[in-house]
């Protein structure tokens, strides 16, 4: 239709073209909803039945085993907790020296910014699960399996993103100490950290606040905390206590997650 | 006849190949007083400025300063170089997180080894000068404040201050009122020349506002596309001048 012609004037706001490639892309998500729900093989009988047996799981694990606390959980959880903390401060040890290497203003060197990236992918793309058959594989099971396995999971969290916050530091600030003559080890303590210190506080407690629920699952793999006594309760289907030891793992997650905003309210 | 405390000779920038930003640049500023350099943005007052103490790297030409060539130094002599050169900004540049105190002290970080600044252990004598210079600047009650809670004018006194600090041989200072009102910009200049002045230290600052430079500045260059189009008191900044620095004429009151 001719705009002039009609006197109204015709606003889309996409052209033709996007149109066809949004379009495109609801038909591809389509197929892929599809695609996947017939891969993994659903099987009818076992969904119809699914709400029975959930109420048949929750009533055997009712009433909660309390009382097993003291003897076989308490020690678990607070293994758990001690290879979340441990963990954490190893990662960032580690991360700290990694992370300000891939950031290309404070280390001006490109190959050395790959490197330190490449370290940090690596410790990423392994989930902590995995780290920790490695480790129960090299050093035993216990907990100094999991606080490793925690530790090097987190070192490409860490590190990713106290490099990323150098990376978005302000430059002007460093200009001025480059510009008084003062040499590169205080230019990143007197210009660079105090410009990321509240990102890094961030990042460790929100990290911390991760290792905490994935250390409770590592015992599962026989890298110590609670996980250990979640696996032998489901072993030896006492049901009660695999309640008191999922009740026991939420507390502690809220506990942590509250414990952490209270924290960041503070030092921010 | 002072003798001359920097010396420029054929000073170039090409940004782009083939696109020099600054025309072989020669100047020589004495060893006191305050030189302005004028223009229109976008002449390469900044890019000049920058290339004395290499926060821009020049293509060519000289900058003797202390008997020696900066543009030839290698990393660990130009860093000392450096420390005899303080410098003011347009933004101030102060590391917002940290006291004025420890902006004043960062002055001194040429000086001061990594270790004992990270550690806040500043030599006695430096964190006495500090205070004497807040007193100074009119700061003395706002040592301990965040850099980031102070006002425009304020900041930039703290920016004066951490350059004196350096004490250095030479003020560069790049648009250092522009992002500041009227008022507060004469009172930054006022106190950048008092402070200079006492000290004797040579000052070389960009402005864009003439007024301005004329107020107080005792020499003025003119710059226009890359190059040097007058030089010399600022009495003979004539209708003439001005419009051979900025061109056009209807802008002249």
């Amino acid at each position: 239709m001719n705009a002039a012609a009609t006197g109204v004037r015709e606003w889309r706001r996409f052209t033709a073209g996007q149109r066809v490639a949004r379009f495109s892309v609801y038909l591809v998500l389509v197929a892929a909803i599809v695609a996947s729900a017939r891969a993994v093989e659903i099987i009818p009988e076992f969904l119809y039945d699914a709400p029975e047996q959930m109420q048949d799981l929750f009533v055997r694990m009712w009433p909660i085993a309390f009382y097993h606390y003291p003897e076989g959980v308490h020690a678990a959880l607070v293994e758990t907790l001690h290879i979340a903390s441990l963990g954490t401060i190893l990662a960032v040890l580690m991360a700290l020296p990694i992370g300000t290497a891939a950031a290309h203003n404070v280390v001006p060197n490109r190959v050395v910014n790959y490197f330190a990236k490449l370290l940090l992918v690596s410790s990423r793309s392994v989930n902590s699960l995995v780290w920790a058959l490695l480790f129960v594989a090299v050093f035993g099971p216990g907990a100094l399996a999991g606080t490793l396995a925690i530790a090097f999971r987190s070192i490409g969290f860490v590190g990713k993103l106290v490099g990323e916050a150098l990376e978005e530091a302000q430059t002007g600030p460093i200009e001025a100490l480059a510009a008084a003559g003062a040499p590169w080890p205080s230019v990143i303590s007197k210009g660079y950290w105090p410009q990321v210190e509240p990102a890094f506080w961030s990042i460790l407690l929100f990290r911390w606040d991760i290792n905490v629920r994935e250390s409770a699952v590592l015992g599962l793999v026989g890298a110590g905390g609670i996980g250990m006594a979640l696996d032998t309760a489901l072993n030896l289907f006492q049901w009660p206590r695999v309640a008191m030891v999922l009740v026991a793992i939420f507390a502690v997650v809220v506990i942590a997650e509250i414990s952490v905003t209270q924290i960041r309210k503070r030092i921010l | 006849m002072s003798a001359a405390a920097l010396v420029l000779r054929g000073l170039s920038k090409e940004y782009a190949k083939g696109k020099p930003v600054l025309h072989g640049i020669s100047l020589e500023i004495s060893d006191r007083g305050i030189t302005a350099i004028i223009g229109p943005s976008g002449t390469g007052k900044s890019t000049l400025i920058r290339c004395i103490n290499r926060l821009v790297e020049p293509t060519a030409g000289e900058v003797i300063f202390g008997g020696q060539d900066i543009a030839k130094l290698d990393r660990k002599a130009l860093r000392l170089a450096r420390r005899q050169i303080g410098m003011v900004f347009q933004e101030y540049n102060l590391v917002e997180r940290l006291t004025v105190m420890e902006n004043l002290l960062s002055g001194r970080l040429g000086y001061v080894s990594p270790l004992r600044a990270w550690l806040r252990r500043y030599p006695p004598a430096d964190i006495e000068r500090a205070f004497a210079l807040l007193e100074n600047v009119g700061l003395a009650s706002y040592a301990n404040q965040r850099a980031d809670s102070l006002s425009g004018g304020q900041r930039q006194r703290v920016g004066i201050a951490r350059a004196i600090m350096q004490e250095p041989r030479l003020l560069l200072a790049d648009e250092p009122t522009s992002s500041l009102d009227p008022k507060t910009s004469v009172e930054i200049m006022s106190l950048m020349r008092e402070l200079c002045t006492e000290r004797a230290i040579p000052v070389m600052v960009n402005m864009h506002d003439v007024e301005l430079a004329k107020r107080f500045a005792d020499r003025i260059v003119g710059m226009s596309d890359g190059s040097v189009v007058y030089d010399g008191a600022p009495g003979g900044l004539s209708d003439e001048v001005l419009k051979a620095i900025y061109g056009g004429e209807d802008w002249i009151a």
